[in-house]
């Protein structure tokens, strides 16, 4: 197979590649990790008149504190956040998920920018970036912006980014004392998309009353999807097995899951009530060690 | 539109090449077309089957998921690069063949390659971890128990133990 003929770029720097997509908008693609996109390509599914090399960019891998929280460069390796000591003091969650991306050559080039850009509802990232709050930076030659991870999620591959911008940087903020995380999906192997997956977000104040919490799917929707009603009903009691069975019982409701040859909707539903439940189980354990 | 060529030097298996190459090359096409170097293979062509990974600057990686161009000023180890001379192979080479952990080899030089730097990682792996390090390959011979088998015994000798 081949790709279509494109013009090929590799970045001299931020300004020139933010010039030329500024130029060719919609017919130009950030070459990131390039996971998903020459699949696409080798496909023809997509055919980029240019292809924007930003492997170049050195300054787009980072991963660095902000005051107790996270920014992580666009270009930072799933790799690295499977590694990194930092992520994984502060942010277990990544350091949980991402093993499940994929395999280790795969993880090897795949960057967390280019996944989250390529917004594929089954990825586990774009999951964890609404369980996390995560803020997302667009950087165009016009200037930049920050885009809520809510807000950033449009549909399948579709992102609030404009033609004119890149993706530069996460910011994911600091988890609040007592803050228990957890990360767990069904796939039918090891590496392939899950079926379903869940990322539980729980913090406890006073004797052990919920005081936040967030779930996150993957592969439940168009997009990853925040179940909101559920995550509410744990907030404000200790979070015990009656609480835990309504949150995962109103969560089955609030996922929208299509349904694939392998998994039915109704199947795709029992797993994220099981999920939920062991998810926030393990979460709720967690906080209560200290996060 | 013409062929637009773009000029790379790349180190492979320690000998450098320059040669100019067209934008839709893949590094995969690139080995085996424009080097000779056909021990890398082309299976799936979308990341999925392992049977092109190559070692990309020490790291495995799927060469039919890069440009060649992308290639300049970097350094590519394939499985024709793992033996240290004519006539010996490497301790996983020969733990492959010692464990009859291929049939018909296709996709043998993607899973060293990928073991290769497994072990570099982890000389002490479980049976779990061989599985898992596995996972991004896919073998349709041997249903993998050899090559499990392979890889533990590669782990001991290269640890310096005989086992049985």
């Amino acid at each position: 197979m081949k790709p279509a003929p494109f013009r090929y770029v590799a970045a001299e720097s931020l300004e020139s590649a933010l010039a030329l997509k500024a130029e060719h908008g919609d017919d130009a693609r950030f070459l990131a990790g390039g996971q998903s996109l020459i699949p696409a390509m080798n496909f023809r599914l997509a055919q980029p008149a240019v292809v924007l090399d930003i492997n170049p960019l050195r300054e787009l891998d980072f991963v660095r504190a902000a005051g107790g929280g996270l920014r992580i460069g666009a270009l930072t390796r799933n790799r690295t956040l499977e590694r990194d000591a930092l992520v994984a003091q502060r942010q277990p969650l990544v350091r949980e998920a991402v093993p499940h991306v994929a395999h280790p050559p795969i993880r090897n080039r795949g960057t967390l920018g280019g996944n989250l850009a390529h917004a594929d509802p089954a990825s586990e990232l774009p999951a964890l970036m609404l369980a996390l709050g995560a803020r997302l930076r667009a950087q165009s030659a016009r200037g930049e912006r920050w885009i809520e991870a809510r807000d950033f999620f449009r549909g399948v591959f579709t992102t609030a980014l404009r033609a004119d911008e890149l993706l530069a940087e996460v910011e994911l903020p600091e988890l609040p004392p007592r803050t228990g995380t957890c990360f767990m999906e069904v796939a039918r192997r090891r590496g392939d998309y899950a079926m379903m997956g869940v990322a539980a977000v729980v913090t406890l104040g006073e004797a052990d009353r919920c005081t936040h919490a967030r779930l996150a799917y993957c592969n439940a929707g168009a997009t990853p999807v925040s179940a909101a009603s559920a995550a509410q009903a744990l907030v404000g009691s200790p979070v015990g097995e009656g609480q835990i069975h309504d949150a995962a019982a109103i969560a089955q409701r609030e996922i929208d899951p299509h349904g694939n040859v392998h998994a039915s909707k109704a199947f795709q539903r029992h797993l994220a009530g099981v999920l939920t439940r062991r998810a926030l189980r393990t979460a709720v354990d967690r906080a209560k060690a200290g996060g | 539109m013409t062929a637009e060529l773009h000029a790379i030097t790349t180190t492979v298996n320690g000998t450098r090449y320059s040669r100019r190459v067209e934008s839709r090359l893949l590094l995969s096409d690139f080995i085996r077309h424009e080097l000779g170097l056909t021990g890398t293979r082309v299976g799936c062509e979308h990341g999925v089957c392992g049977a092109c990974t190559i070692l990309y600057d020490g790291l495995p990686a799927r060469s039919c998921l890069m440009f060649a161009a992308q290639a300049n000023g970097h350094e590519i180890t394939t499985v024709e690069g793992l033996a240290p001379e004519r006539g010996r192979l490497d301790p996983l080479q020969e733990a492959f063949r010692a464990a009859h952990g291929l049939q018909c080899g296709y996709c043998t030089p993607g899973i060293l390659l990928t073991m290769k730097a497994f072990l570099a990682e982890n000389p002490s792996p479980s049976e779990g971890e061989v599985r898992e390090a596995l996972s991004g390959n896919l073998c349709r011979c041997t249903g993998y128990q050899h090559i499990v088998d392979a890889v533990l015994l590669a782990a001991a000798r290269l640890r310096g133990e005989s086992p049985a």
